[in-house]
């Protein structure tokens, strides 16, 4: 967590950076590992837990912004666990009872979503600090940066596990959706080990690798176009 | 003043508990709430899933019942009560459906096992497991037609020495690769048999039975 998170009035782009990519929940905070490996087999799995996990974190830093003048430091974490618990258990039997095709291929992950420490965190880092809307928009973005991450996790393990992409999509977002499943590689035997556990921790590996790389990159460029502004200035 | 004398409460130990307390209540009072409401609408959701199962092992044109309305509930060998289904046509039991659990590679496995009055197994469908993917999972039968083998079957067909899969001597497929997860499913199955043979009489006498519906309707009499 940088410092600029605790800042009162941090401008919305840097919110939205922050929560995307500079500090994307799994790629750099390297929070929510447990539900990440458990469920990324396929991009739609990854979708639906991120979507979900969206949800409940968007509502439950409202939720703590709004409360964060009553509540003090000494009891604030079982504070936060019950608000936390208490909203994961009611999306859990919204869904069972009115979107039960839905709740099906969600159903073991939503009460995972209880054990992912990234919404205790944010609580904790932004949401107790900050004003209802920014601590809104954070927990919108981290969400986001969550899902976009699980998605390609998802869809890299998917893709070179099964050879398909998004396959089981129309389940989770209905008929109309089914255009995005895909069988990239026809009659694919299958490297079985991609969607198995430790499949999931070589993709992490990578990943989180990648964005090492690319942020390495970007901070050369970076260094070199000041020298050379310097030089020239 | 009257800041610093809040500030000092605030840090006592009574508006921690108070806090606390309020929070935990506020949470049961919205759990309870949403609980009553949803009740309903999920035992229906799960009544339209048993039904869904059932209507796969046992065929529509076999029975004029409500499946669910029908049930009986008896003990295992082992024990452990079984919900079992009855498939009626008038008051003759014509077919029935109970879930059987079977162990595989990775844990229990949920089948449900439809059964003509006969004993002969009408179908069979996986309804839950944890096997591995692209492996074990050929149990489905959106997967692979395996599960249907023992469509047919029963006790005696095969003899008892050859329900198993191949590698063990007996009549049925193993898939390449997985031996343990067909394994424990033929023997699950088995065991569903031998639970049909050991309460035969129970479940297919036509004295036990009492339609729900037939109930219902007796509250207004034909007669004038």
């Amino acid at each position: 967590m940088t410092d600029s998170d605790t800042k009162q009035g941090t401008p919305w782009g840097r919110i939205a950076r922050d929560g995307i990519w500079s500090n994307n929940v799994i790629l750099s905070q390297s929070l929510a590992l447990c539900p990440t490996l458990a469920v990324t087999g396929t991009a739609t799995n990854g979708l639906g837990m991120g979507l979900a996990t969206t949800a409940v974190l968007t509502v439950s830093n409202v939720l703590v912004s709004l409360i964060r003048g009553a509540v003090t430091p000494e009891v604030r974490i079982p504070v936060y666990i019950v608000v936390i618990a208490t909203l994961v258990t009611l999306v859990d039997l919204g869904l069972n009872a009115y979107a039960h095709e839905l709740h099906k291929v969600l159903g073991l992950f939503i009460a995972l979503i209880v054990v992912n420490c990234a919404i205790l965190g944010r609580a904790e880092s932004f949401a107790s600090k900050n004003r209802v809307l920014p601590a809104a928009l954070d927990g919108l973005m981290m969400g986001l940066g969550f899902t976009i991450t699980l998605v390609v996790l998802g869809g890299v393990r998917e893709i070179f596990g099964t050879g398909t992409l998004f396959a089981g999509a129309s389940q989770l977002l209905g008929q109309a959706m089914s255009f995005l499943e895909l069988t990239l590689i026809p009659d694919y035997r299958g490297f079985l080990i991609a969607i198995l556990p430790p499949g999931g921790f070589l993709a992490l590996g990578f990943l989180l690798a990648a964005k090492r790389v690319i942020d390495a990159r970007a901070a050369d460029a970076a260094k070199r176009r000041a020298t050379v502004a310097a030089a020239i200035g | 003043m009257s800041d610093v004398a809040w500030s000092n409460f605030k840090q006592g130990i009574g508006y921690q508990g108070l806090l606390l307390g309020f929070t935990v209540a506020a949470a049961a009072t919205l759990l309870v709430v949403a609980d009553r409401l949803t009740r309903e609408p999920i035992a229906l959701r799960h009544a339209e899933d048993m039904n869904a199962s059932l209507a796969e092992v046992i065929p529509a044109s076999l029975h004029d019942n409500d499946l669910l309305a029908n049930s009986v509930t008896l003990t295992d060998a082992s024990g452990e009560p079984v919900t079992v289904y009855r498939a009626l046509s008038g008051h003759q039991v014509t077919a029935l459906a109970y879930q059987v659990k079977a162990f595989g590679y990775a844990g229990e496995i949920d089948v449900m096992l439809g059964l003509a009055a006969d004993g002969k197994i009408l179908g069979v469908r996986v309804l839950s497991h944890k096997e591995t993917p692209g492996l074990g999972d050929k149990i489905e039968v959106g997967k692979a037609d395996w599960v249907r083998a023992f469509e047919g079957r029963s006790l005696g067909d095969p003899p008892a020495e050859r329900w198993g899969v191949k590698k063990d001597g007996g009549d049925f497929d193993q898939f390449s690769g997985a031996t343990i997860t067909p394994r424990g499913v033929v023997r699950g199955i088995k065991g569903g048999l031998e639970f049909f043979a050991a309460n035969r009489d129970a479940l297919t006498a036509t004295v036990v039975i009492q339609r729900r519906e037939d109930r219902a309707g007796a509250i207004q009499p034909s007669h004038p």
